[in-house]
């Protein structure tokens, strides 16, 4: 057997039984490892830390963060990495259902809620960043009694359209995704989780019927998501591109946007999956297999951002607008070098690791390069807001900010946050959609079987994938 | 939407009849400052803190960034003139306030439509109306927006300091995005005093605090919409304009004449200032 042939092991194993599959996802509901409020007491601090900062700064005032030529600074810098964070769920959810590529199944929910929830993480920033955010509100187009409406020629108030639109659409099609689940928790449960999921479950008793008007909904909102995910990153680049300032005034910044927002958001998928492995003991389902696959997509992303990076470059070199220029040199060598170097490093050569399979499939490795590859995508962001804030247009404004005690407790607070969304979602409802596993499962044991009549290996390797289990630790 | 409304130039719904735009400005309010006569005394910059209730920060939060001078004015130096003995020869001043755009970017970005263009072609900021998104001061190229970043009445006016506050205008608190307003509640005035006795708004019957209080009438404030005020003549005499007999945006940048003074700041980016400066002239150094 040759080398390549022996580490393509399966996805999944194919004689899971239906009623083991019910059993294990559920019981994710009710005990996870000690590691799990480990992580929950963790992002309580960070929460606890994030809201002191924030209420200090809303009884003193902003000059806690900022400085004259510095107005947006962490905390743009922070909504953009949340609301990149939010794209990977529509990747693997609605793009992936709709090439089939069946892989996803066991990881997508928690994608999904990811999305969600980074969503109405990075939803706070805005607000917390206004100077009297009590008036957040005068950005939605609500029917105002005095006639005074947003302006609607303001890149910010189509972020607000955006944000909203795909906060709740997202929302809804993780909701619609969960239906099923939904009910076959409702049929394990007793006391209040019964109640909770036969008020969500909406009557789901899996009629012909239900499944295929279900199919079509889904389908639907999976098709209508994918616009909407790209738009919304396009519309947040808006925010720079719409502008006259150097450095934010860049043609390819929406595509530029996109692909970090993927990029981050995969590999906060890696993040995740290895957590949710290790919390709910997901050995069987969050398979190595998969997570190379996962990794795999990160490294082909992690290229296009790469690319899209030397194109940027290079248009503002060859372009030969002198602040634009300006703007790049000191962003190279001036006081922020070190974070950019950093950036490039973390954004474009530490993803190499995950082009080597060794690497792919150790899991320690794959927890810290993921995260570090979010922290070069944070860097990203901050090196896309301040160097222009630092060195714009007029001399006299140049000043070089490091961020506040006050704007770093207040980032620390939204991974709290996040977290917290995050941790109560997984412990609430069945992050792995079982009804979908089911489906990977029967169909993948078809396949072997037909594969099988027809004389094929199938995919049935008794040997290897013996081997694979004992790795996993199960 | 008709496909003909789509086609059109919508600049020129920013734009004054006299651009071939669609707007019958009253009046355009604008500046000449000559760079000349400027001796740096900071006059002007005071005499706005008084007039606009501007709050005095102290030298720490000054040092941060966290200033509120609409007036500012700036120091450079020649580094060719510099001598031994004279290592500061060559400085000069530039006194520096919001420059009032025709073609303002401050204005498109605010979500709440906060700064807007009145029809006298000044960027006027409501701060009833402004939640301090901060957009306009990240997308104005002159950097001369303000932002409130403390609650400044609290500090800024101690008894009986607050009985010198200007009644005519506002004290602005924490968290509103505030800048010059060419002393508007001025303007406003004058405007109303000229309807009362049914009659224009003459030159020179009033003019902004910072001109009124330059000791070497380096500034000088009228409306460029006047043919007669000294202003328009002075730009005129520079051969400054906003717009050439199309209406096209023209630019200093290429003038023919390289002993004419006046240029506006950062025209190229075509933002239409209303404030022209006068170069400063040295002598030629052997």
């Amino acid at each position: 057997m040759k080398e390549t042939e022996l580490h393509h092991d399966k996805d999944i194993r194919d004689d899971l039984a239906w009623s083991q599959i019910n059993s294990d996802i559920l019981k994710s509901l009710e005990n996870p490892r000690r590691g799990y409020w480990y992580t929950v007491i963790g992002c309580l601090v960070l929460l606890a830390i994030g809201i002191t900062a924030a209420v200090l700064q809303y009884r003193y005032g902003l000059g806690m963060a900022k400085n004259h030529p510095h107005m947006w600074n962490l905390y743009i810098a922070t909504f953009i990495f949340w609301i990149g964070m939010s794209h990977s769920g529509t990747l693997l959810s609605a793009i992936l259902h709709i090439v089939h590529a069946d892989w996803r199944k066991p990881i997508y929910r928690f994608a999904e809620a990811m999305t969600t929830f980074s969503l109405m993480t990075a939803l706070l920033f805005p607000v917390i960043h206004l100077g009297r955010l009590w008036n957040f509100y005068w950005v939605i187009p609500y029917i105002p009694a005095r006639g005074t409406w947003p302006n609607f020629r303001s890149p910010l108030s189509w972020d607000g359209f955006a944000i909203m639109t795909y906060l709740t659409s997202s929302a809804l099609f993780l909701y619609i995704g969960m239906l099923p689940d939904l009910a076959i928790a409702r049929d394990n449960t007793t006391g209040w989780r019964k109640k909770l999921y036969s008020t969500l479950s909406l009557g789901w008793y899996g009629s012909d019927r239900q499944w295929r008007i279900f199919r079509k909904a889904y389908m639907l909102m999976a098709i209508f998501l994918i616009p909407l995910a790209v738009s919304v990153h396009s519309i947040v680049s808006s925010d720079f591109a719409m502008s006259i300032m150097p450095g934010w005034h860049v043609t390819t910044f929406p595509p530029y946007f996109v692909s970090g927002a993927l990029y981050s958001g995969c590999a906060a998928i890696v993040t995740l999956f290895i957590l949710l492995r290790y919390y709910f003991r997901w050995e069987e389902y969050m398979t190595l297999a998969i997570l190379e696959k996962i990794c795999k997509l990160t490294f082909a992303i992690a290229m296009v951002w790469t690319y899209l990076n030397l194109v940027e470059f290079s248009s503002v070199w060859y372009g030969h607008d002198i602040y634009a220029k300006e703007v790049l040199w000191s962003k190279m060598t001036g006081a922020y070098a070190p974070a950019f170097w950093s950036m490039m490093f973390f954004g474009s050569v530490l993803p190499f690791t995950l082009a080597f399979q060794k690497l792919r499939r150790h899991i320690p490795t794959m927890m810290a390069v993921s995260i570090l590859l979010n922290v070069g995508m944070w860097l990203e962001r901050w090196m896309i807001v301040s160097p222009t804030l630092a060195e714009s247009f007029y001399p006299w404004a140049w000043d070089v900010l490091w961020p506040t005690l006050t704007s770093w407790a207040i980032v620390l607070g939204s991974f709290g946050w996040f977290g917290l969304l995050f941790l109560t979602f997984v412990k609430i409802f069945p992050s792995v959609s079982m009804y979908e596993v089911k489906e990977m499962v029967y169909h993948r044991k078809l396949a072997r079987e037909k594969g099988a009549a027809h004389g094929h290996a199938g995919g049935a390797q008794p040997a290897f994938s013996l081997s694979m289990r004992k790795e996993d630790g199960s | 939407m008709s496909l003909d409304n789509l086609t059109k130039d919508w600049s020129r719904y920013r734009k004054g009849i006299e651009e071939g735009g669609f707007h019958n400005y009253e009046h355009r309010w604008g500046m000449a400052i000559d760079l000349n006569a400027c001796i740096g005394c900071n006059a002007c910059s005071t005499a706005c803190y008084a007039e606009n209730n501007l709050a005095v920060v102290g030298k720490e939060r000054f040092s941060k960034g966290h200033y509120m001078h609409w007036m500012r004015i700036e120091r450079y130096w020649d580094e060719d003139q510099a001598r031994e003995e004279f290592p500061d020869q060559g400085a000069h001043f530039l006194p520096m306030l919001c420059q009032q755009c025709g073609a303002a970017p401050c204005e498109p970005v605010c979500p709440v439509a906060a700064t807007y263009h009145t029809p006298d072609g000044l960027n006027a900021q409501v701060y009833n109306r402004c939640i301090g998104s901060r957009y306009c001061s990240n997308n104005c190229p002159y950097r001369v927006r303000y932002f409130n970043f403390w609650s400044y009445p609290e500090s800024a006016w101690p008894e009986p300091l607050n009985l010198q506050l200007n009644p005519d205008i506002t004290v602005r608190d924490k968290g509103v995005m505030e800048k010059c307003t060419f002393c508007v509640q001025r303007i406003r005035t004058a405007k109303d005093k000229a309807k009362m006795e049914n009659r224009k708004v003459k030159d020179g019957e009033f003019t902004t605090a910072c001109a009124q209080a330059c000791p070497t009438s380096a500034i000088h404030f009228g409306d460029l919409m006047d043919a007669e005020s000294a202003v328009t003549q002075l730009w005129a005499k520079h051969q400054v304009k906003r717009h050439d007999e199309q209406g096209l945006p023209v630019s200093t940048q290429h003038k023919q004449n390289p002993a004419l003074r006046g240029y506006r700041v950062l025209e190229e980016l075509n933002t239409d200032p209303s404030v022209m400066y006068l170069e400063r002239v040295r002598e030629e150094l052997a």
